[in-house]
């Protein structure tokens, strides 16, 4: 069970869904769920994955509970960015929803779900979906460089784009 | 930006339109030609090519009679250029995910305990 095999095997799948503004995004893992979602929700694990290696990421409050909340500053060459937003729902292996808010666009705020499938032998599935208040907003986060990443959906388009 | 990607999206919501657009990446086609397989009118199919027109999707010759629809090419990769970085950008994150998962394997109540420092 190696990384590189790992990172071949699972693409991350991304869609834009055409009927509601928001994203999708769905990414199979070589691990069982329950460490998966571990890696969601342990504040010292979530931080090593979270960002690249070029932005420094602190944590700044994580209370991983139905009704907590969290917080979090990113940095890079002197500029930085905060985010924060609240534990809506934690129920183990299961699911987990949080707000999502970037504190540069205040009145912004993200509905994120993610659902954690059990695939047997040890694999599991991610789905993540992300809801926005309009498409534009929507849209302007697939071009402008935040992380929440996007799109395809359109099957006929995929065959296009290949 | 931001607003012609906009129309694009909404441009493709329509299965019909994104069956057109898929069948004009082949080749040009008439109006009547691209009507032919849908059981909906040519009017209703001008309608399409309209929205897609305007989404910068297609665009028709004015010199010539048959004023082929054709495709713009250029709007895809710019979507590309798009979607690609953005499903890079999740794709490297979930990857620094699988090198934790493996990490953690064998060790996972280790490096929960040790993260209380």
């Amino acid at each position: 069970m190696t990384t590189t095999q790992q990172a071949s095997r699972n693409s991350t799948r991304i869609e834009a869904l055409p009927d509601v503004p928001a994203i999708r995004i769905t990414r199979d893992f070589e691990a069982p769920v329950e460490r998966v979602f571990r890696a969601w929700t342990d504040k010292d694990l979530f931080q090593k994955w979270v960002g690249p290696r070029s932005i420094d990421t602190t944590i700044d409050e994580w209370d991983a509970r139905t009704g907590g909340s969290w917080r979090y500053t990113s940095r890079r060459d002197g500029e930085q960015w905060g985010f924060y937003g609240s534990f809506h729902e934690v129920r183990p292996d299961e699911r987990l929803v949080q707000t999502f808010t970037w504190d540069g666009a205040p009145d912004g705020v993200s509905l994120e779900t993610m659902t954690f499938e059990d695939l047997g032998s040890g694999r599991t599935r991610t789905v993540g979906l992300s809801v926005v208040e309009s498409f534009e907003i929507r849209d302007m986060i697939l071009a402008s460089g935040m992380d929440t990443g996007v799109v395809e959906g359109y099957e006929k388009l995929d065959a296009l784009l290949a | 930006m931001a607003d012609q990607l906009s129309q694009v999206f909404a441009a493709l919501a329509d299965p019909i339109r994104r069956d057109m657009v898929s069948r004009l990446a082949s080749a040009d086609a008439t109006v009547g030609a691209l009507a032919a397989p849908y059981d909906v009118s040519v009017q209703a199919v001008s309608k399409h090519l309209k929205v897609l027109e305007g989404a910068g999707l297609v665009s028709r010759s004015r010199e010539a009679q048959r004023r082929p629809v054709h495709l713009e090419a250029q709007v895809f990769d710019l979507m590309t250029k798009w979607i690609e970085r953005y499903r890079q950008q999740a794709e490297e994150r979930y990857q620094r995910l699988d090198a934790v998962l493996a990490e953690m394997d064998g060790s996972g109540q280790e490096t929960k305990d040790g993260a209380a420092s």
